[in-house]
């Protein structure tokens, strides 16, 4: 029978901390978002001391110095070499994964043979744990939904951190507890609606008439109750292009000036289209938007955004970065203070798609050359080796990340030092 | 005019696709399917190991001995997801030939035994010594005199982070 399984890593951010600092091993540890804001990643001793998921640092302040918690800024081209090392690792043991998030993959069993599924996965589990240092969880079940609660089962009650489902007949038992909310794609709006129509566990939605969940609710939610009982309506999907490229962060600090806000929007252009370049699309248009700090209800507030459409998709930074500079400008409002602005590049077509326009000439050909010998030499010497001076070079805007740990994969200067 | 058949001029021109040339399909073994993506898309900077110019009309007698390209990367790293680089500090390990600033490379799927250089996890820091295992005991030996053995009980036992495979070391 074919199964699918969940792999899934333990408390990720954290997890990648700990390989190169053992002196974290068994301490509370929390990762914050961009900007230092919120707790996006706690141990498991962080856990205990009641520290919220997502909650913003500062209303922990207490809990943290008490305890004395261990804070890092989040270092994301360290955690995504790890994400791709791990991801890596679990292909050469199952060719066809779906990566779902930075650390987690599913996996369908039809692609592999297995002797005995489950001595199998905790046998890849051992090695991919020894090769990259980080914790996994594996949840097999008939159906992708049933493998996310495997999974949780396996993190939080198993000593292999491998669980099928299938193979111990408790999944009855296991759902009769579980909250509708805390299924794999259910919101809290979802979740209001189905307490409503009389559903509140796992399991009641499991045994409930599909097609009255579908009148009542979505189709959707109607595949959820067919996966629950064993019956696959879920796929693993294949990587497609992405079809919308943004790029936002908060600024450090608030921003006044226009001067700033402008570098700062030009340093996330400039980023969004080098992945554009990379995933050989363009854009046919763009949407920039600013503003204030939504936190600071005590100060006027600001919020607005722009779109553009070009004559023809583009993927040169030089166009771009004009256009979007041009959308902020008539953006801006004097007397206020900026805490966010962004980008992101619309209705992406792939680049080798080529439209005559009446009042456009074409000579993109030149223009694809310039990129990619900018890219390439971005590529070879390091990011930001070339960039464009509309992006400042102070960077008085960039983001605060005052505890980020050393980038010890991917920056020579920052390898990790033994004794 | 005629129905069906080809169209001539019909379809997309040549040349417009993502290689901005013609293409051709070819067959190729499953098997080899992820390899040849690979060479396609790979833009390296390796070295042919026998090159020579190209005289007209008469082949060059090493073309037959082309061994394909030097590859440090393939040389150094046997399993990439599982290697690591760090940097060494201090003298401890200067008679196994590792200098301080010297970059070694860990590979953390190989199994530590006796005898092994490795970076293991001592109070919370990393560190790199000799894995030396006997009947009783497990210490990580120095390899300079000024010193010593860090020596592990029975019941304490020694977290090996990852085996050093080779050192880089400037001249």
């Amino acid at each position: 029978m074919k199964k699918f399984i969940l792999a899934d890593c333990n408390n990720f951010y954290v997890s990648c901390e700990r390989v190169f600092n053992p002196l974290l091993d068994k301490k509370p540890v929390v990762v914050l978002s961009n900007n230092d804001g919120c707790i996006v990643s706690r141990s498991d001793e962080a856990k205990k001391l009641g520290i919220p998921m997502g909650a913003p640092l500062y209303q922990q302040k207490d809990v943290v110095e008490k305890n004395k918690v261990y804070v890092f800024s989040s270092n994301y081209q360290f955690y995504g070499d790890m994400s791709d090392r791990v991801m890596e690792s679990l292909e050469m043991f199952a060719p066809k994964l779906e990566i779902y998030s930075i650390d987690e993959a599913f996996i369908k069993t039809n692609t592999i043979s297995f002797d005995d599924i489950f001595k199998d996965v905790v046998n890849i589990r051992k090695k991919i744990i020894k090769w990259t240092g980080i914790p996994m969880s594996f949840g097999i079940a008939p159906t992708k939904t049933l493998s996310k609660i495997a999974n949780h089962i396996a993190k939080k009650r198993t000593y292999e951190g491998v669980f099928d489902i299938s193979e111990n007949n408790v999944a009855n038992d296991i759902m009769r507890n579980l909250p509708v909310e805390e299924l794999w794609g259910i919101s809290n709006k979802w979740g209001k609606k189905l307490r409503h129509l009389g559903v509140s566990t796992a399991l009641e939605l499991k045994n409930s008439n599909a097609k009255f969940i579908r009148k009542h609710t979505s189709v959707l939610l109607e595949r959820m109750v067919y996966e629950l009982r064993g019956m696959p309506c879920l796929d693993i999907e294949s990587i497609s292009p992405k079809k919308n490229i943004m790029s936002s962060k908060s600024f450090g600090t608030s921003i006044a000036e226009i001067e700033p806000i402008l570098e700062a929007l030009s340093s996330y252009a400039a980023r969004a289209c080098e992945k554009l370049r990379k995933q050989n699309s363009k854009a046919s248009g763009i949407y920039v938007f600013i503003r204030t700090n939504p936190f600071h209800q005590n100060k006027p507030q600001y919020k607005n955004g722009h779109a553009l459409n070009f004559d023809l998709p583009t993927s040169d930074s030089r166009v771009i970065l004009c256009a979007a500079r041009r959308l902020m400008r008539g953006l801006y409002r004097k007397g206020h203070k900026y805490h966010k602005c962004g980008i992101m590049l619309l209705d992406l077509v792939p680049d080798n798609y080529k439209q005559a326009h009446f009042f456009s000439t074409n000579d993109s050909e030149d223009q694809n050359n310039f990129m990619k010998t900018v890219d390439r030499i971005n590529n070879y010497m390091g990011p930001q080796t070339l960039f464009y001076l509309s992006q400042g070079i102070s960077k008085e805007w960039k983001m605060k990340c005052e505890n980020r740990s050393n980038r010890y994969t991917t920056k020579w200067s920052e390898l990790l030092e033994v004794n | 005019m005629p129905r069906g058949g080809a169209r001539l001029g019909a379809g997309r021109p040549k040349g417009q696709g993502k290689y901005r040339e013609p293409t051709k399909p070819i067959r190729i073994p499953e098997s080899l399917l992820g390899e040849v993506i690979e060479l396609i898309s790979t833009e390296g900077y390796s070295l042919p190991l026998y090159s020579c110019a190209v005289q007209a009309g008469f082949p060059s007698p090493a073309d037959d001995h082309i061994e394909g390209k030097l590859d440090l990367n393939k040389y150094l790293i046997k399993h990439p997801t599982a290697t690591f680089f760090v940097r060494a500090a201090g003298d401890s390990m200067v008679n196994a030939g590792i200098h301080s600033g010297d970059i070694l490379v860990v590979d953390r799927s190989i199994e530590a035994k006796h005898g092994k250089i490795v970076i293991a996890a001592v109070d919370g820091q990393l560190t790199v010594k000799r894995l030396h295992k006997s009947k009783k005991d497990t210490y990580l030996m120095p390899e300079n005199n000024d010193f010593e053995p860090i020596k592990f009980e029975e019941d304490n036992e020694v977290i090996i982070w990852g085996v050093v495979t080779n050192v880089l070391h400037q001249v």
